[in-house]
This record gives structure tokens, sequence and C-alpha cells, in this order.
């Protein structure tokens, strides 16, 4: 009916939504535009966008296969024809190693971003929930590994499996989910006492459906906040491991390792491990960017009335 | 009479993503040394009154106004330096919790000296002397103890008489109390609110009290303002409230459940959409 | 009462307390009353009296009591079922913090009486937002598109939703203006006459409760002073002297 009478706008800015789907989508809506009025946060999404597609279309990108060697042509300067960004010692292509790389930048961020705050999300709301014994053993075992730096404790889990970009991953989420517990549980403790929690519960709803159903949702939106501040972190992490050599293996062009590499090189040709160094500090920024607007729009806390 | 302040076409706006949110729409009042009640319902205008006199609204709101003058000092037009001279020394605001009110980590001895001394150049021993004696003139039974007490050890009746013993060390001519007693129970209510009026008529202050509730107002006030859709509906003297004339004050005071006089149902408010458009009652001389 | 009537609530030497065993705060001392079935009992005070932690200890939100709790005739133990639920419902005081900020009124309506086990939910929704007179078009907002009186209509008809035959009503309209309030007692009066519901109600305003119920007991530091009826009130036969000072602030408040 009101498709009829106004726009499409319109119908979504309703006070008045008619239907389900009317809500749900007026409440995206209105989250999109309060994100679209932050430059910076939108600045950010356009990077990370681009650096979407350029993982996804890297085969049509790229100008140069990124694993084939040109030994007579190594260490060529930006800018040397054929080349926009150099070779490295190798005399593969950067530009098209960052293209690719991009890709596993992407794949290890996806992975660690949906393993380490879904496992804090678990332990957080259950421990902060359930109280007592449950949540006095969960948050000690938290604490044991918040009690590791990141990055030792990441060196030690890939030394003990081995090196590879997977295992990479699985280190890196096991030493990120403790401080999504934590949140979580906090967030869990407020909202727990909260009248709508007792609301529920005074209409028989059991712990397993009040966790899932009334509190993840709230605490999910500072998770993804949190997330995306994190990811420069966890980006970090990765090309951390993978200068250590812990992290993808050569001939890989994975961001970190390529740092690694011309670090060698990098008083006479500096190019070769600053531009994997600049992809890095652009994506990580990007991240941080987006993650700020996404706070705006999602914390409850701060949200509007 | 003279007014210690005057009023001219106030407006509070506050711009948002679907336009303009006007929530006071050119009112004008003056105060003498009296106790004027401004009353209303959530959303009438009355908090924002009370804060755009202080120019306490944070942007982006707006205040725009004719006149503020405090005696022949227009307020809109000083610096906000100055501004923060006439806060308290002038002009003094009793907001409705104390809690948020008083710093959680000074003891409430501290603090009274602190606002002492800020406002006096006086020495730590003089300080500490008035601090009692303000705590004595609030009916604070044993003044030495609660100077050592942190703000959470009180209660709130406790906390609101110390706030009111701080907003009155500077001597302002003009007390702005938002909702003083709503935190509170019945029975302290009303020995906050004898505390409030002697001091009010002793030291012959101006006292601008904003509330929700009618009776309180008129017990308590000399004159009352009503407000609607932050628009004065109505001004008439407190004792004759309960001969108000306008439809939404009479409303108002229908809806209120008798505890003497038992009804089956309560009359229900009909709002009805003239009143936002009809002009502001003016309330000067 | 001539014939003998099962109560639809006896509460007999309860005790309520908060906190850790070692310093736990007595909140209730031996709290007895009785309330009639279809009557209307009101609970009064001051803040920290105890008067809301009666009805937490009632609804099994306040766990740590002692004593005897009987809901028409059937003993409480430690734990509610939902047959309890079914039967005993609450209305929070404040209605800004009782709705959950990212369900709509459809969702916590849909919820409630999905977990009740009713049939036709989709009808009933509708139904339960006339009754409290909202009407369909409220059931797509969310609690920020509400003002206060209509957060707590629908806070109401959550309560009704598993048709119960006790509400606990606790300070249900002192988050709310004088107008707003008249609006929800009005609405609490009809449904009480025809759901024949038996109220009790918390509140610290006297003329809300002398308005509302029959009976009432007045509390002061977690213990009952007295119970008497509102007639009773009315006529200045108090016999306690805390309540003959409750009367007096509340009754010279006449505008």
């Amino acid at each position: 009916m009101s498709q009829d009478t106004g726009t499409l706008r319109d119908w979504l800015l309703s006070e008045t939504p008619t239907s389900r789907r009317q809500a749900r989508w007026a409440a995206a809506y209105k989250g999109w535009l309060t994100l679209r009025a932050n430059h910076m946060a939108m600045a950010g999404l356009a990077i990370i966008v681009l650096l979407v597609a350029l993982a996804l279309f890297a085969p049509w990108i790229a100008p140069h296969d990124p694993f084939v060697q040109d030994l007579g042509n190594r260490l060529q300067p930006l800018g040397s024809e054929g080349h926009i960004l150099g070779t490295d010692s190798l005399g593969r292509d950067i530009l098209s190693r960052l293209i690719w790389g991009a890709r596993i930048t992407l794949y290890i961020v996806a992975l660690v971003a949906l393993i380490a705050p879904i496992a804090g999300l678990l332990v957080g709301t259950v421990s902060g929930y359930a109280g007592g014994w449950v949540d006095v053993i969960l948050m000690r075992i938290t604490d044991i590994f918040l009690a590791f730096p990141r990055l030792v404790l990441a060196l030690a889990f890939v030394a003990a499996l081995g090196a590879g970009i997977e295992n990479a991953v699985l280190a890196i989420s096991l030493t990120a989910w403790p401080p999504y517990a934590r949140m979580a549980r906090a967030e869990t403790l407020t909202i727990r006492s909260s009248d709508y929690i007792s609301a529920i519960r005074l209409q028989g709803a059991g712990p397993l459906r009040i966790i899932v159903k009334h509190i993840w949702p709230l605490c999910i939106s500072s998770l993804i906040v949190r997330v995306t501040l994190d990811m420069a972190g966890i980006i970090l992490a990765a090309a951390g491991l993978g200068f250590l050599g812990l992290g993808a293996q050569p001939p890989s062009p994975e961001w970190g390792a390529m740092i690694s590499e011309g670090r060698r090189f990098i008083l006479d040709h500096w190019w070769v491990a600053t531009m994997p160094g600049l992809a890095i500090f652009t994506v990580s920024l990007a991240f941080n960017l987006l993650g700020d607007g996404l706070r705006d729009v999602l914390d409850p806390k701060d949200s509007p009335q | 009479m003279t007014p210690l302040l005057d009023i001219k076409n106030l407006w509070v706006k506050f711009p948002t993503r679907t336009g303009v949110v006007e929530a006071v729409r050119g009112i004008s009042f003056s105060l003498g040394r009296e106790r004027l009640g401004i009353v209303g319902e959530s959303g009438s205008g009355k908090s924002m009154t009370g804060r755009a006199i202080l120019r306490l609204i944070r942007p982006p709101g707006i205040i725009e106004a004719d006149h503020i003058s405090l005696h022949d000092q227009d307020l809109l037009s000083l610096s906000e330096a100055k501004m923060r001279a006439i806060r308290g020394q002038k002009i003094s605001m009793v907001m409705q919790d104390p809690k948020f009110s008083l710093n959680p980590v000074m003891t409430i001895g501290a603090q009274l000296i602190e606002a002492h001394r800020l406002h006096s150049k006086s020495s730590r021993a003089e300080a500490r002397t008035k601090a009692i004696e303000m705590l004595e003139a609030v009916s604070i039974r044993d003044p030495e103890r609660v100077m050592k007490a942190y703000p959470h050890e009180m209660s709130g009746g406790m906390g609101q008489r110390i706030m009111i013993a701080m907003m009155l060390i500077p001597n302002p001519e003009i007390l702005i109390a938002d909702e003083p007693t709503s935190a509170l129970d019945v029975s302290v209510q009303g020995q906050v609110l004898s505390i409030m009026d002697r001091l009010v008529k002793e030291r012959g202050m101006g006292l601008i009290f904003i509330s929700h509730d009618l009776n309180l107002v008129s017990q308590f006030c000399d004159r009352v303002l009503i407000m609607y859709a932050g628009r004065i509906v109505e001004v008439c003297d407190a004792d004759k409230l309960h001969q108000a004339q306008h439809p939404y004050t009479r409303g108002l005071l229908g809806s209120l459940p008798r505890f003497d006089t038992p009804r089956a149902r309560l009359d229900v408010l009909q709002r009805d959409p003239a009143w936002r458009e009809a002009p502001s009652v003016e309330a000067r001389p | 009462m001539t014939q003998p009537m099962t109560p639809a609530l006896q509460i007999d030497g309860l005790n309520v307390y908060f906190g850790a065993p070692h310093e736990s705060f007595h909140a209730v001392k031996n709290a007895s009353f009785t309330v009639e079935k279809g009557a209307s009992f009101g609970l009064v005070g001051e803040s920290g009296s105890g008067k809301s932690t009666i009805l937490k200890a009632l609804t099994g939100l306040a766990p740590q009591w002692e004593g005897t709790m009987r809901v028409a005739g059937q003993q409480l133990g430690a734990k509610r079922d939902r047959r309890f639920y079914r039967s005993v419902q609450m209305v929070f005081q404040d209605p800004y913090a009782s709705l959950h900020p990212r369900q709509s009124v459809d969702q916590v309506l849909s919820e409630t009486l999905y977990l009740h086990g009713a049939s036709n939910i989709d009808d009933r929704v509708n139904r339960l937002l006339e009754d409290v007179g909202l009407g369909s078009a409220f059931r797509f907002r969310y609690p920020h598109q509400l003002s206060g009186g209509q957060r707590q209509r629908v806070a109401i008809a959550r309560a009704l939703a598993p048709e119960p035959e006790i509400l606990l009503l606790d300070e249900p309209t002192s988050a709310l203006d004088v107008s707003v309030q008249a609006e929800i007692l009005n609405l609490l009066s009809d449904l009480r006459a025809e759901h024949h519901l038996t109220y009790v109600m918390v509140s610290h305003d006297l003329a809300v409760v002398a308005h509302m119920c029959d009976q009432a007991a007045v509390m002061q530091n977690g213990e009952i002073v007295e119970i008497l009826s509102i007639d009773a009130m009315r006529n200045g036969d108090a016999r306690s002297d805390y309540t003959r000072q409750l009367l007096a602030a509340s009754a010279n408040r006449v505008a």
C-alpha cells in the first residue's frame, strides 16, 4: 500500500511499518543512513570493498603471474616498464603479488573474524548468564589465555602445529577470543539483571533461549564493532607470523612474508618491503575507520532514542 | 517590582535528520523575588527552559531569544567565561538526582569547602566553618560526621539537602530547581521543600521550581506557568490552580487520582491540536 | 465471605534475603497476607521498604526466601514451572527498561504466546493489541518508536498473553506523566473487570493505591506495619503511627 503512495525511501522511513519485513528493512536502512553520514567510515568501507573486488578478480586484474620468476629482471625500481611497483628479488611483479596477496589476507581475516568472536561470545555469555562455578572456571581459563603475550602464544601454537596459513589462523584465533569473552561477559552481566530479561523469564523461557534470542542480539553489535577494530591487529599478527616464516610459506604472496623477503634489500631496494607494508597499513586503517563508524550505528548504548 | 530575571521570546531548537525539533517555542516570562513554578508533562519543554536560562543546552541545540536579562544584563550576549561566573554565583541549579551532581570520590566536606573557596577567597578554616553552617542551615543534624562522608553513604534526601547547601554557598540571587524532590520519598519531600522554602524567604531569592507534580507546585509556589508543547498555555496564582481555565490544566487536574474522593474512572485528557498552535501566554508584568 | 473459597494468593511468614550468605540483607521480614480471588491488593511503602521484593520472591526473581507462598492453594517450591507463569504475570515499573530494545512489539508478543504453546499466534497478537487499546498499527514498531504509555501498554499485553489469573503490578505508572497514568489506570481497571483478574499492586503513591485497590498492606523497613482496607484509610482508622504519617503526607496534597 504505502509503496504505491510514496517512494521506497518513504516506505523505509515510515514510523508505522505494516509488516515484519518492512520493520526489519527500515531498521537496517536507518543504520545505513547513520553510517553514510560518517565520511571516514565510508572511506574505510570503500577501501574494503575495493580489497574484496581485488581478491575476487585477481586473475583478471593482476598484470603478471605472481609466481613467475624472471631472474634477469630482478629488483626493478618503481615505475619500471611493465612493473609499476617494481619486482622483488626473484624478479616477480610486486603489484601482482600484492593483488593475489589480498586473497590470503582476506582469507585469514575472515576465518579469524568468524572463529574468535563466536568462541568469545559463547564463553562470555554462558559464563555471564550462568554465574557461579561455571563463571569462575570459564573466566580463569580466559585469564590464562590473556596472560600470554599474543604473538608469543601464537608462535608457540604454530611451533607445535607446524607452519602454514591454516595453523596461523588457528593460532591467531586461539589468542584472539579471550577479550571477546570478557566483553560479552561484562555485557551479559548488565543485560541479565534488566527488566526485559526478567520479563521473558516470567514467561517461562529457559536459559538457552534467553542467551541465544535475547542476550546475543545485544552483544553481537558491540562484538562486530570490536572485531572490525581488531581486524588491523589480526592482519598485523598474520603478517607478523608470515614475517617470522611461521605463517604463509614461500612462494605464496602473503604480505607479511613479502616484507620478510624484502627485508634483506631494505637499504638498497626499499620498495620491495615498503609496498606490502603500505598495503597492510591501508587495509588496517580502513578496518579501523569502518569499525569506528559501525560503533555509532550498532552500539545500543549510544544509539539515539 | 523590578524583575530579577526577564525572558522574552525564548526558543530552544535541536536540528535533527528529519528537521528541526523545537523544544521551547517562544516563551516570555519574568521572575521577581518569588517562587515561580513551571509545570508540564515530559516533553513540554520545562526542563529545557531551566537549562536555557543558564545556557546549558549542549550543541547542536540552539538557544534563541530577544533577551534573557538578569537585572539589565543580557545573558545571551555574555562570553562563555563570564557565563561561568554567572552560573553558581548569581544563578544556581539543583537537579533531580543528587547522585549525579556530587563528585563520588570526594568527601562532602571537601566539596563544600572547595565550592566555598572558589567563590570567596577565604582561608580553609573559615570555609570549613561556613560549610558546617550551611549543613546546619539545611537541617543536617550531625554536620561534622557528614563532612567526612562520601556521597554514596548518604540517603536520597540527605544528598538533595547537601546539594541545596552547596548551591546556596555563593549566595545566588536565583535558584533553579529541576524536579528537586522527584527521586525522594513523600515524607522526605516535605522536609526538603520546607528547607528550600525557608532559605528562599530568608535570603530574598527568586526560585524557579520545575516539576511535573501539580499538587506540589500549587502548595509550594506563588505563581505557576503551565507549559504544553514548548509554550506557556496558562499562568495563574498557585493557590488558585484548581480554578484554572485552560482545558489542558483542567484535564491534568482531572486525571489525578484523589485519595479522599474515590472515583470509578479517572478523566482522560483529550488533547486538542489547537493548544499546540495557540500563541504562548506572556508571563511578564 | 460466607462460603469458603480458596484465596488467590496466600503468603505466610515470608522472609527474603539478598546477597551472599555471610553478609546478606534481610529485605522482607516475616510478611503475611492473603489476597482473595478477584480482589485488588496494594502494597504501600517508601523506597527500600521491601514492597517490590515480595513480588520478586513470588515470581522467583529473588531466589533466597523462606516461608510459605500459595497460589490458588498450590504451595510454591524453589522452582517455578510454566504452569505457574501461566497463572501469575507481572508488569514492571519502568516501561523504558522492560522491553527488549532490539525486538519489535510483534516479536515480544509472538514469542510470549509461543512459549505458552498458543495456537493461531497471529490473531492473538492482534487481539492482545486491541485489548490494551493499541491496535494492530503498532504491531511492527520497535520500542524506541513508542511513547512511555504505549510501551507500558505493550508490557501489559505481554503480561496478559498467557491469560493469567493474577497480575502483579510493580509501580506500573510511576515513570509516566499524570495524564498517561490516568489512561493506564483506567485500562487496568477495565482489564480487571473483563478478564476477572486479581491484582497485587505495589506503589509509593497512596492516591494511586486507593484508587485501584480495596485493601492495602503498609510496609516499612521490610516489615508489614499493618493491613487495612482503603475505606479504613480514608476514615483515618489507621492503628500504627507510620501509616498515619504516610496518610498525612499524602492526604494534604489535594489540588
